[in-house]
């Protein structure tokens, strides 16, 4: 993937990110990104982004697990192979309601698990690049994807206004690729670090 | 909307004025330095009572369960005792991080990683019994429903075992996954923080590439929120289905409809009790006790004295309906068998009622409830309590019923019974020892989540606040708001 120009702004505290956040999108820069130590709530309204659906998609694979388990044993038990228990129904749905229930929980966590790690793009052995490595100890950093018109000392000049901690500029790849994290990251040195 | 203000008579979730690196700092401390004597000690134990019961399972293996002291009417014995008891353990877990955060329980995030894990390892433990009676365990995998050369002949799919497979195992796995997803972030901050390529490397597999983007964290928090709803039901559905095991029988004292609810309460009790235990210990051992606080050990108490009034009501609705039912088995089995001090199991009947009914009713006082010394002895006295339970319902229903011809009062476990129990103690300590090591503790994330609602120096700040008047209060942009920030822009 072609490398890329980024300004790096960290912030110590989400109540002045919102307000940067803001001012960042009404000046017309392009947030590639904010990397946050936790969940930081009504950040994804602030950057604008559509909700989730991967709600959507557990209730598919819940769905898809019940007809799974209904199709699934009533064949066995009326087509394929009929057993006789205790001269009892063979379709006997009542029985099935656990197994039913367990297949539909199951196929529902299950799915979306993969699904959450393939939108994601998480993985074993997944390397993507960090902009900050505080990001996911104490700095929300906010990551603004810079153009050819883009002027650099503005930018950096317009964050560090915004209440920003620390701004920088970096070259950077974007998404993901197979890689070690021993490899070609700065490790982190094993200190203090003032907060 | 946000509830930006808290009382200051809720006490805070986490003590010292922190801030978010310290957090960091405090959790993840004892992954980076070296383990403590204790620590050493405490997994050579364990790993030497896992050695054991390793033999005891060679033994059982290689030479039948004859090697046991089961007979042919006592034919569930510690083994079942063992997995029901297990099973019920694992039930806190999923109760502390599915059902507490529905309920919006703040106090759940100290615990709630450490509890899933104990979840994960108690129901590992479990799953060893049912395995291992099976006898001819390489033929296990037959309780799988899978187009075989035999037939195929199916497996019984309206069979309460067969419901058991696979209530077990999407528990294990739902438990898995649940507990995975809230460590990527983690796994990602001791990544970020490793000071040596080996940590660097294994924690970044580890982490799956975590960069705690804000659409990852959005579509995070939905995972777990519909992951916490799908867990709710199935951690009832687990227990009611073990339950199953025994009431869908006829033998008198199984035969009951109040099994389910009186079995999923005994879980959350004992779990809660294992919880208990190992919250202590690791507060103790890690220094944990501005995030696992007083407040917390109180919170579990009053689940556990709770779920022990339950369990109690329970026993007294069998012996009561073991008299009114008029039924002469019934009678004979909840009146003689087991509440008879006297008859041949009657010692276990009335164990379990001190542990389980009796000595928790202590945590109606709070004086109680906040004492660590007691309620850690209270926590080993409830899953003392609740191993007899298991096998008050088990054998005293087995050993005499119908037919008193094939009456049988000899069943005491031999070595290898007793060596595959702590066996599996071995297995869930060596897993929790690693865990404690290896893992961060408490879920990092969320404290931080937390941290500025619910944290010392912020409900200081709110100090003031409590003075101020009603109406002044309400218009002071402090209740319930919608925080502009939270508007679309």
């Amino acid at each position: 993937m072609a490398k890329k120009k980024f300004v790096v702004a960290s912030f110590d505290d989400e109540d002045v990110l919102f307000p940067a956040v803001k001012k960042a999108r009404t000046a017309g820069y392009k947030i590639q990104d904010v990397y946050t130590p936790f969940a930081v709530h009504g950040l994804d309204h602030a950057l604008g982004m559509r909700e989730t659906s991967i709600h959507t998609a557990g209730f598919i694979y819940g769905i898809t697990g019940t007809t799974t388990a209904l199709s699934c044993i009533s064949w066995i038990f009326t087509k394929d192979w009929p057993l006789d228990i205790g001269g009892k129904p063979h379709f006997a749905l009542p029985a099935w309601i656990p197994i039913i229930f367990e297949l539909t929980v199951l196929f529902a966590a299950v799915g979306m698990v993969l699904t959450f790690c393939y939108l994601c793009q998480l993985a074993p052995f997944v390397k993507k690049h960090h902009f900050h490595l505080r990001a996911t100890d104490d700095l929300f950093v906010m990551v603004i994807e810079c153009n050819d018109h883009t002027n650099i000392d503005d930018l950096v000049a317009f964050m560090k206004n915004t209440g920003a901690v620390e701004v920088d500029v970096q070259v950077a790849e974007e998404g993901w690729w197979l890689g070690r994290y021993d490899k070609d990251e700065v490790l982190f040195e094993h200190k203090t670090v003032a907060a | 909307m946000h509830l930006k203000y808290e009382s200051q008579l809720r006490e805070p979730l986490v003590y010292g004025h922190k801030t978010f690196h310290q957090v960091t700092e405090d959790i993840v401390r004892p992954i980076e330095a070296k383990p403590s004597k204790l620590w050493y000690i405490g997994f050579y134990i364990a790993v030497c009572l896992l050695m054991f019961g390793v033999y005891s399972v060679y033994r059982d293996v290689t030479y039948g369960i004859g090697q046991w002291n089961l007979n042919k009417t006592i034919g569930w014995g510690w083994d079942i005792t063992n997995f029901v008891w297990w099973v019920g353990i694992g039930h806190a877990g999923t109760l502390i991080s599915a059902i507490l955060l529905l309920f919006r329980q703040g106090w759940r995030t100290g615990v709630n990683r450490a509890a899933e894990a104990m979840t994960i390892f108690a129901v590992m433990c479990a799953g060893q019994f049912p395995i291992f009676h099976m006898g001819r365990v390489w033929m296990a995998f037959f309780c799988l429903p899978y187009p075989n050369s035999r037939g195929p002949l199916w497996v019984n799919f309206n069979s309460p075992l067969l419901w058991d497979v696979f209530a077990i195992s999407t528990y294990f796995t739902v438990s898995l996954l649940f507990w995975y997803s809230g460590l990527l972030p983690d796994f990602a901050t001791v990544r970020d923080r490793a000071f040596t390529k080996l940590r660097k490397r294994l924690y970044g597999i580890a982490s799956f590439g975590w960069t705690g983007s804000t659409k990852h964290w959005q579509r995070h928090e939905s995972l777990s929120l519909v992951l916490a709803g799908l867990s709710t039901p199935l951690v009832l559905s687990v227990h009611t289905i073990v339950s199953f095991d025994f009431a869908t029988s006829v033998v008198p004292g199984w035969h009951t409809t109040i099994f389910p609810p009186y079995f999923v309460a005994g879980a959350v009790f004992s779990g809660f009790a294992m919880v208990q235990s190992l919250m202590i210990i690791i507060r103790k051992v890690f220094g944990m006790e501005d995030y696992i606080t007083m407040g917390h050990i109180e919170a579990m108490n009053k689940v556990i004295v709770l779920t022990g009034s339950i369990v109690g009501i329970a026993y007294l609705t069998e012996l009561f309906m073991g008299w009114y039912s008029q039924n002469k088995y019934e009678g004979y089995t909840f009146w003689y068998s087991r509440a008879y001090l006297f008859s041949p199991y009657g010692w276990s009947y009335w164990g379990m009622m001190a542990c389980n009914v009796l000595s928790p009713q202590i945590f109606w006082f709070k004086k109680m409830r906040r004492n660590l010394v007691v309620t850690f002895f209270m926590s080993v006295i409830v899953n003392i309590g609740m191993w007899f339970e298991r096998f008050v319902i088990i054998v005293t229903s087995l050993y005499r019923d119908y037919l008193p011809s094939s009456w049988s009062v000899y069943y005491s476990p031999t070595i290898w019974e007793i060596g595959f129990y702590l066996g599996t103690f071995g297995l869930f300590f060596t897993c929790f020892f690693l865990f404690a090591k290896y893992f961060p503790v408490i879920a990092i994330a969320e404290i931080k989540y937390v941290l500025k609602t619910t944290g010392e120096s912020y409900k200081e700040k709110m100090g003031h606040l409590e003075h101020v008047p009603a109406e002044v209060f309400a218009h002071s942009g402090h209740g319930h708001t919608t925080v502009e920030n939270e508007s679309v822009i």
